[in-house]
């Protein structure tokens, strides 16, 4: 997904303030680790596998679902890698480091579970052919990155599910390039946003069966974040219809660093520049004791949206070592349509 | 009417300033030593809880191999299969002659450590990447600073107070190269929120075993008893200082009667007096009781270096040598010195509120009768007999104190009848008037000194017994480290290639060559460390062993059995002829048992092949040199140069035993200091309670004196009373003392530390002792015969001026 975790994943991996005050320097330097350059070409199924000498990259997955119950879910499954040295090993000498974030949301709560571990011993990884994404038992597994099967566990919920391919593979920024600030930061950053999905959710109250649609996110940098970028809002939308649009929102310091895509039916993309689509909060609920704003006005005026986006449930805070918010949301105005949002920094 | 009463009652202290001082001290020394021995035993367990909590003892489950490492296969799987589990990878490991314990956590399993936590919220900043990337970082104790900090070849240090003083922290991807055992586990900790549906452990790794923290060796646990024996000898100091406020405020409340009879002539309420005089005493206790914490807190502080390196040297117990004070500790220490007054003074001030209003002071105050000698002894022989049943009956350390508690109250009981029939055999023999009235007097006397007497009783015994047990242990140990060090040199090479050199070097040189491995098992009372060992003649003759088979060095040297060592012996009930289990595939019958003092963990011993079958790879580093003696100072020297060795790997066999001895005398220095102690402040209640007779005194010498005795006489069988009552308790201490011994050796050494001593006699030692014990009494006679010696005559005249 975005330059959202990319903070989140280079902060992460230890609930240590301290640790994390050294890495807030980190934001402008990518000392050793290679770092992204426009006009990359996509390598596959090799890039859908890990980049070690990236500083950070993750696999991340999100969907909204319906209930044979007639209610609405979501689900997401990350995989963060946060490499600490640009190689790896095959042993507990290994510089890379894995975080997986797991949750199910339903209309009255929000589970989730966190799991940390480190490369090249076995316990967390990803290869590329046939894919498979793993942290202990989590897993996302398949012959190809079109067929998927995806499995999480935390102490309250579960789930099982598998993932079709409905559409391509949809590149972000300029062919996969995504700028990330006006001072040039930037990611490769591709997303599969047309799985179809379905299974089942292992919940407090008993199985649940589901189908929706889901979104995955890969992206891989060494210096995502410029120095005054404090946190960022996140939308993956899906409208009726089949159009989709990514945005997000960087808010700095200096000003805010907005980007878009806009994703037609049949996959292909217009990348839509800073300062274009205007993300504005009309409310805010008290979450986890901060205000967090739970709906939004998102307005694109040259393809005509002006829509509301609301949080299915405002309590969608992921308390894990690192928090943030991450919940499915649904849209309202000219357009109808589902998606999810992740806000941090709040 | 209330303040004019306080102002008389406290008249008397500005009176008798001494006896005030008197009052305080044995407050505070009652208070002192009980809570010195208080704030040691807390601070101790406080260490305990810490290291437990860092280790995760006590806390959560955790998984072994009862066979050895856990491969790091093994913990993928688990993890694989939802396992939520931390990988812990520990060992010994030396710096600067230290030998340290390292522990490496994979810290980003399990990154909430407590001393992780905490070193991040230090001063110096640490990036996860230093942590866990090389050359990694290492967490330690402020304890360890000056070790670790000229150490070049280790990672930098991170110091860290949540850390018990002898372990450094570190991920386990550093210590698997310090400790250079790539990729082994030593242990898993099963952490907190495991997901649901997970596959049981025994359908994963059926080999490892799941230990929840009750069955865990806790440290806590294992020193119980040496804390429990460090409670006895506070609550022995701590009556023995009581001794001190009874024979005191007995003298206070005697010297009082006249002004008691006068205030409530002038109307003052006995019921008002007796509250008064509670309020009075507890004011003395809190003031007394300050001062014993003061004390204790400072005698804490000088053992407790000491206590340290016995419970590390003992049990491996990480405890530190700093004492931090607690608040529980001050209230408890001032709870317990106003409940000691009050049950110190309840007597005298029963008796005081009894007192007839007319009475007149002194005559009767100390006398009791014989019926109420009776009645005391006979409770002594109850307490004796109770004791010694729950013994037998129940048996155990427990019922090892009750036997000691019982027989030691018992006896201080029986003291008084003892004596009294003593004096009365004696008394029998004299001829002379002057004799008779000698013998006589003392066993008036008896009632006023017994207390103070059973005090000498208990101190005397208290060190005979304490000391017979320490002085055995020493013959015993310096004759065990005799036969077990036989090698003239110990030498450990910094690998198996160069032990392979210097033993190449070394064979044609010296005798044999002894190869000392071992390997650290699991056995369900606690870690079991393996050693092989090769055929040498010297294992058949000085190898000390307490228990074995006909044939038991063939045995084991053919690969048929093991011998282990006492503590497992007791600890597991395993004697010759039962099997001990080393692995899941291995069972060997027990052929000896041998005595291994200073060692807290369980041991084993098999031939070197049968050490290669069980655990291969058991590392070749250290090895044990034969030669003779005469040339192994300058053989240490040759090896040290020829392979570039520091002294402390290369180690003679005599240094080896002046540090097993340095260790052992340490061990008991707390005991010998609570002995000394315990034995002034007996002196001193003598004192007291020679001082409380002085003021009656006077009406039973003035008519001798009239009969014609001169006060130098008087002085001198003054001296002479104090002395014989001191020899007599003496005798009737020895053979208590010498039960005491044996209960210490027999029963509590067993339980406490896991072995069995022969028990020595050491006369010599009593006889010192009984002088020493003649010199106190001499010294506390001394005050009250200078007194007779100086008393004007006109004093001893007064006596029939008929004043009362």
């Amino acid at each position: 997904m975005n330059v959202k975790t990319l903070l989140l994943c280079l902060m992460t991996f230890f609930p240590l303030p301290l640790w994390a005050q050294g890495y807030a320097g980190l934001g402008g330097s990518a000392e050793g680790f290679d770092v992204p350059k426009a006009g990359y070409a996509f390598d596959f199924p090799k890039d859908h596998g890990p980049h070690p000498s990236y500083r950070i990259e993750w696999w991340y997955l999100t969907a909204n679902l319906k209930g044979e119950d007639g209610r609405d879910y979501g689900i997401q499954w990350t995989l963060f890698r946060s490499a600490l040295k640009p190689f790896e090993t095959d042993d507990w000498q290994s510089p890379q480091i894995w975080m997986g974030h797991a949750a199910t949301t339903t209309p009255d709560g929000h589970f989730f579970a966190e799991r940390l571990s480190r490369g090249g011993i076995g316990q967390a990884g990803v290869i590329s052919q046939p894919f498979e994404a793993w942290i202990d038992e989590w897993r996302m597994a398949g012959p190809d990155f079109d067929t998927l099967t995806l499995t999480a566990n935390g102490e309250d919920f579960g789930y099982d599910l598998s993932l079709t391919a409905q559409g391509p593979l949809v590149f972000h920024g300029d062919a996969g390039y995504s700028v990330k600030s006006a001072d040039g930061q930037a990611s490769y950053y591709y997303s599969q946003p047309f799985y179809a999905v379905e299974g089942v959710l292992r919940l407090q109250g008993g199985d649940v069966r589901v189908t929706g649609q889901g979104w995955l996110d890969r992206e891989w940098s060494s210096q995502p974040l410029a120095a005054d970028q404090s946190g960022w809002d996140w939308f993956s939308l899906s409208f009726e219809g089949g159009d989709k649009m990514m945005a997000f929102r960087l808010r700095g310091g200096r000003g805010d660093f907005t980007s878009a895509t806009w994703i037609n039916a049949d996959g292909s993309t217009e990348a839509i520049p800073n300062g274009t689509v205007q993300l504005t909060p009309l409310r805010t609920d008290q979450v986890a004791g901060r205000e967090v704003p739970t709906q939004w006005r998102v307005v694109l005026p040259d393809r005509g949206v002006e829509i509301e986006v609301s949080a299915l449930t405002p309590n969608a805070w992921m308390g894990t070592r690192f928090e943030y918010w991450e919940g499915p949301v649904t849209v309202t105005g000219s357009q109808e349509g589902i998606g999810y949002l992740e806000m941090t920094g709040y | 009417m209330t303040w004019a009463t306080v102002q008389a009652l406290l008249s008397h202290w500005r009176v008798h300033r001494l006896q005030l001082a008197t009052l305080l001290i044995g407050i505070a020394l009652a208070t002192g030593l009980w809570s010195a021995v208080q704030a040691i035993n807390a601070e101790a367990r406080a260490s305990y809880a810490r290291a437990n909590a860092q280790l995760a003892v006590g806390q959560f489950d955790e998984l072994r191999d009862p066979s050895g490492p856990i491969p790091m296969s093994r913990y993928v799987e688990l993890r694989r299969a939802g396992w939520q589990v931390a990988a812990v990878l520990e060992g010994p490991y030396r710096v600067g002659g230290r030998t340290l314990r390292l522990m490496g956590v994979d810290m980003v399993a399990y990154p909430a450590l407590p001393a992780v936590t905490e070193a991040e919220q230090s001063a110096e900043a640490t990036e996860p990447a230093d942590m866990l990337t090389a050359p990694g970082r290492l967490l330690a104790s402020p304890e360890l600073q000056p070790l670790l900090r000229g150490q070049t070849n280790l990672p930098p240090v991170l110091i860290t107070s949540a850390l018990p003083p002898d372990v450094i922290l570190t991920d386990i991807g550093v210590a698997e190269r310090l400790l250079n055992q790539p990729g082994a586990i030593s242990r898993l900790v099963v952490l907190p929120n495991q997901p649901r549906d997970r596959l049981p452990l025994n359908q994963i790794a059926p080999e490892l075993k799941r230990i929840s923290p009750t069955t865990q060796v806790d440290t806590a646990r294992l020193t119980d008893s040496f804390h429990l024996n460090l409670s006895a000898f506070g609550l022995l100091s701590f009556a023995v200082g009581l001794f001190i406020v009874n024979g005191t405020v007995g003298l206070a409340f005697a010297q009082r009667r006249g002004m008691i009879r006068t205030l409530r002539a002038l109307g003052v309420s006995m019921r008002r007096l007796v509250w008064l005089i509670l309020t009075e005493l507890t004011v003395l206790a809190l003031i007394g009781g300050s001062l014993g914490l003061l004390l204790g807190f400072f005698l804490a502080g000088a053992l407790l270096p000491d206590v340290a390196a016995t419970l590390r040297g003992l049990y491996g117990a990480p405890v530190t040598g700093q004492l931090t004070l607690q608040p529980k500790w001050v209230l408890a220490g001032l709870a317990m010195a106003v409940f000691g007054t009050l049950l110190a003074s309840g007597h005298a001030l029963w008796r005081l509120s009894n007192m007839p209003l007319l009475e007149g002071p002194g005559v009767q105050a100390w006398q009791s009768n014989s019926r109420a000698r009776h009645i005391t002894a006979a409770l002594g022989l109850i307490l004796v007999v109770g004791g010694a049943f729950a013994y037998i009956s129940v048996g155990g350390l427990v019922a090892g104190f009750v036997l000691l508690a019982g027989l030691l109250t018992g006896a201080a009981l029986l003291l008084p009848a003892l004596l009294a029939t003593a004096l009365s055999a004696l008394a029998r023999t004299a001829r002379e008037p002057v004799s008779q009235w000698v013998w006589s007097d003392m066993r008036a006397q008896l009632p006023g000194l017994s207390l103070a007497l059973m005090a000498l009783l208990l101190a005397l015994a208290a060190n005979i017994g304490v000391s017979t047990m320490v002085s055995s242990f020493r013959l015993t140990f310096v004759g065990w480290l005799d036969q077990r060090l036989t090698a003239e040199l110990y030498v450990t090479a910094r690998d198996e290639d160069q032990a392979r050199e210097i033993t190449t070097w070394l064979r044609p040189q010296v005798d044999a060559i002894l190869p000392i491995r071992n390997v650290e098992l699991f056995h369900e009372t606690g870690p079991l460390f393996l050693y092989g060992v090769v055929d040498d003649p010297v294992y058949r003759q000085h190898w000390p062993l307490i228990a074995s088979t006909y044939s038991v060095w063939d045995d084991v040297m053919a690969g048929n059995a093991v011998l282990i060592n006492e503590q497992l012996a007791r600890r597991a009930s395993l004697w010759p002829g039962d099997e001990l289990k080393l692995s899941s595939k291995h069972y060997l019958p027990i052929a000896g048992v041998y005595s291994d003092y200073g060692n807290p963990t369980g041991q084993a011993i098999v031939s070197m092949a049968q050490l290669d079958q069980i655990a291969p790879g058991a590392e070749m580093r250290r090895f044990g040199v034969r030669m003779p003696p005469e040339g192994a100072t300058a053989m240490a020297q040759n090896v040290r140069e020829q392979f570039a060795l520091s002294p402390r790997v290369v180690v003679q066999q005599a240094a080896m035993k002046a540090q097993s001895r340095a260790i052992f005398e340490k061990t008991f220095v707390v005991t010998s200091a609570l002995n000394v102690l315990t034995l002034g402040v007996a002196g001193f209640a003598i004192l007291t309670s020679l001082l409380t007779l002085w003021t009656q005194r006077l009406p039973q010498i003035a008519p001798v004196w009239a009969l014609g005795l001169n006060r130098a006489q008087l002085a001198r069988l003054e001296l002479l009373r104090s002395v014989l009552l001191a020899a007599l308790t003496a005798c009737l201490a020895l053979p208590l003392g010498l039960v005491l011994a044996w209960v210490l050796l027999a029963v509590t050494n067993v339980q406490a530390f896991g072995w069995r001593l022969p028990m020595f006699l050491f006369p010599w030692d009593w006889l010192w002792l009984f002088v020493l014990t003649l010199l106190a009494a001499l010294i506390a006679a001394a005050l009250p015969a200078l007194r007779m010696l100086r008393l004007p005559p006109a004093d001893l005249l007064r006596v029939f001026a008929n004043e009362r």
